[in-house]
C-alpha cells in the first residue's frame, strides 16, 4: 500500500485530506494527516475578536470534524522530516514512511525577532492580534481603554494576509466611533513599504480610505527595537514613534520543523515551484498554503485555489504524467473598512486589483476595488464558507481556480 | 517614459526606477545618486554593485537579507542611503524596486 503523508492539519491540509480522499482510495493508498493541535482556529476570525464582533466560539472547531473518516489523523509534534530518506520523525519517537509528501505546516509570528518586542510590555500594551492569545488580551484591553495613541504596525514583509492590519485600523476607528471616543484616540498606521499597500491601484485606493478616516500613515518604516521603557517604537534611521497600544504584526516565519529539517529559506519557507506546487528540491515532495515560498499572498482563498490545482497534480504525479503549470497566484481578497462595509480585490502573480464586478462580469454582486455592504456580508459570509465548503474541498461556484480578467477595469495588459 | 540625466537618455518608470537596466553606468549612478542628494563613497559602490549583482542572479531583495549579507549591516546601510535605504539604493543601481511583499 503506498503511502501520502499530509504535515498539517490548518486551513491548507484539511482542504488537501478532503480532495484527495475521493481519488487514492484503499487498498492502493493511505492518507495520513499530522498535527500537533486538536483545535482547528478560523484565523480569519482573529481580526474580529478584539472588537467584540466575534466570541472565541466563532473561530474554534475541532479539527476532526474536518478530516474523512478515510484519513488517518495522527495527532503528533512533527519533530523533523528526512527527506532523502522519505520519512517524517515525531517528537514522540514514532516514524512514518511515505511516498508522497504534501508540506502545509504554515507560518507563524516570530516576535523574538525585534529586540524589546516581546519585553516587559508583551500584551500588556504591545500586542499581536495574529494569534488566539494576542487577539483576546487586546480585546480584554481595549474593552475599558480610555483612549491615547493607537500604533498599528508592521514588521516586514511578507505576512500572512497582507490587508489584515489595514483592516485593523479601519475597524479601530468604527470601534471607536461608536463607543463615542473617536476624539480621544489617535491611530498611526506604520508600515516598511513607501505607501498603504504593495500594488499601485489598490494603494491608491486605500490611502484615500485611510486619509477619510483621519488615519496617519508613516511608511518606510523598518523597525529595529521596541522601547518598552518610553512606549515607542525605533527604526534603523532613528525615527521614533510613540505610542500607548501598539499592535504590531510581527515578522512571520515557517514553521521551525521546516528549519530542523533544512528544508526552508531564511524564513523557514519551502522553495516551491510557483505554477505546479512541486517542491524544488524534492519531486515527491509538495508545498501548499502559508508554508511556500511561492510569491503568492498568504491567505486562506489562495490555499483554496492552490488545492484544487495541486489535487490535480498529484494525481498526475502519482501516474507518472507531466505536471501542469497551472497556478498564477490567484488571491481574492475581502477587506473590511469599518462602518459596515468592505472592499474586495482579486489578483494574481501578473495583474494587480483593480476595478470592476465580480464573479460574474459586469453584473457583479460584488464590486472591486469600492467599498460597499453587499461586500461586508460577502466577508461575514467568507466564515459560513470557510467552515462548510472551503476546508471540504467543495468548489465554489462560479469562481475559477486561475483568475479570470473580464469585468475589470485593466489600463492595458500589464504586468507588475 | 524618457528622462535626459548625465547627459544621456533612460527610460524609467512613474516612480523614476530605470526600466532597463542596460542604458545604466557609472556616470548615471552617480547622477541619480546627486537627484537623492548622495554622493557616492567607495562603501557606496561596494553597496551598489551587490546589490546590482543579487538582481542579476534573481535573488529577491530585502532589507533582512542585505542585513545579513556580510557586505553591510542594516544600520550602515541606512547612515549610507538614509530614510528608505532599499528603496534609494536600487534606484541608483539602475534595478527595480524590490517586490518586497504580496
Ligand atoms: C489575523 C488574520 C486574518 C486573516 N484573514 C484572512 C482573510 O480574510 N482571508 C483569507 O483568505 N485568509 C486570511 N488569513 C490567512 C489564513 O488564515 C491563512 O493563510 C491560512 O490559514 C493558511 O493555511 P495553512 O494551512 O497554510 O496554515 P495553517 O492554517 O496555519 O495550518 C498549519 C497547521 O500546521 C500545524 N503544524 C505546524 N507545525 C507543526 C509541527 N511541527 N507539528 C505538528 N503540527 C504542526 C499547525 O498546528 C497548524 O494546524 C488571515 C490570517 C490571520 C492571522
Amino acid at each position: 500500500m503506498k503511502h501520502l503523508v499530509i504535515l498539517g492539519a490548518g486551513t491548507a491540509g484539511t482542504m488537501m485530506a478532503n480532495h484527495l480522499s475521493h481519488h487514492l482510495k484503499r487498498p492502493e493508498w493511505r492518507i495520513s494527516i499530522i498535527d500537533e493541535r486538536t483545535e482547528h482556529h478560523y484565523q480569519p476570525g482573529y481580526l474580529f475578536l478584539p472588537f467584540d464582533i466575534y466570541e472565541p466560539e466563532d473561530i474554534i472547531k475541532s479539527i476532526d470534524e474536518f478530516i474523512p473518516k478515510t484519513v488517518d489523523l495522527i495527532q503528533a509534534s512533527i519533530d523533523r522530516v528526512v527527506p532523502e530518506e522519505n520519512k517524517v520523525l515525531m517528537a514522540d519517537g514514532s516514524v512514518e514512511v511515505y511516498d508522497v509528501l504534501i508540506v502545509a505546516t504554515g507560518a507563524k509570528i516570530a516576535p523574538e525577532e525585534t529586540e524589546g518586542m516581546k519585553g516587559s510590555e508583551w500584551h500588556k500594551s504591545v500586542f499581536d492580534f495574529y494569534t488566539f492569545e494576542g487577539a483576546l488580551n487586546l480585546r480584554n484591553k481595549l474593552r475599558d481603554w480610555k483612549g491615547g495613541k493607537l500604533v498599528v504596525h508592521i514588521t516586514e514583509m511578507p505576512i500572512k494576509c497582507p490587508v489584515a492590519p489595514l483592516e485593523f485600523a479601519f475597524l479601530a476607528d468604527s470601534y471607536f466611533k461608536n463607543k463615542h471616543m473617536r476624539d480621544k484616540v489617535e491611530i498611526t498606521y506604520v508600515t516598511p513599504l513607501s505607501g498603504a499597500f504593495t500594488k499601485p491601484k489598490a494603494t491608491a485606493t486605500l490611502e484615500h480610505l485611510l486619509e477619510e478616516k483621519h488615519i496617519n500613515i508613516e511608511g518606510d518604516f523598518a523597525i529595529e527595537q521596541v522601547d518598552n521603557e518610553n512606549k515607542q517604537i525605533i527604526d534603523y534611521g532613528g525615527r521614533a514613534i510613540p505610542f500607548d497600544i501598539l499592535v504590531t504584526v510581527p515578522t512571520n516565519k515557517g514553521d521551525a520543523v521546516i528549519e530542523r529539517s533544512g528544508m526552508g529559506d531564511d524564513l523557514n519557507y519551502v522553495p516551491t515551484h510557483k505554477a505546479t506546487l512541486q517542491s524544488k528540491n524534492h519531486k515527491n515532495v509538495f508545498v501548499l498554503g502559508d508554508a511556500s515560498n511561492i510569491p503568492a499572498s498568504k491567505a486562506g482563498s489562495v490555499a483554496h485555489f492552490e488545492a484544487e490545482i495541486l489535487t490535480e497534480n498529484i494525481l498526475r504525479y502519482v501516474k507518472g504524467e507531466p505536471l501542469k503549470e497551472e497556478f498564477d497566484g490567484h488571491a481574492n481578497c475581502f477587506i473590511e473598512t469599518g462602518g459596515g462595509k468592505a472592499l474586495l480585490i482579486d489578483f494574481n502573480y501578473t495583474h494587480e486589483p483593480v476595478e470592476g464586478t465580480f464573479p460574474f462580469p459586469g453584473v457583479g454582486p460584488l464590486r472591486l476595488l469600492k467599498e460597499s455592504r453587499m461586500n461586508h456580508m460577502g466577508k461575514l459570509a467568507f466564515r459560513w464558507v470557510y467552515w462548510h465548503m472551503l476546508l471540504k474541498g467543495t468548489h465554489i461556484p462560479f469562481v475559477s481556480p486561475t483568475m479570470s480578467t473580464s469585468g475589470k477595469k485593466y489600463d492595458k495588459a500589464e504586468t507588475v | 517614459m524618457e528622462k535626459v540625466i548625465a547627459g544621456k537618455t533612460i527610460h524609467v518608470n512613474e516612480e523614476g526606477f530605470m526600466t532597463d537596466f542596460k542604458e545604466w553606468d557609472n556616470t548615471i549612478g552617480e547622477a541619480l545618486a546627486a537627484e537623492n542628494e548622495l554622493s557616492l563613497s567607495p562603501r557606496h559602490w561596494e553597496v551598489l554593485t551587490y546589490l546590482q549583482n543579487e538582481w542579476k542572479n534573481e535573488v529577491p531583495l530585502s532589507i533582512r537579507k542585505i542585513g545579513k549579507s556580510g557586505v553591510v549591516d542594516i544600520k550602515e546601510f541606512y547612515q549610507l542611503f538614509p530614510k528608505a535605504p532599499l528603496k534609494t539604493a536600487t534606484k541608483i543601481a539602475g534595478i527595480p524596486k524590490p517586490a518586497s511583499c504580496i
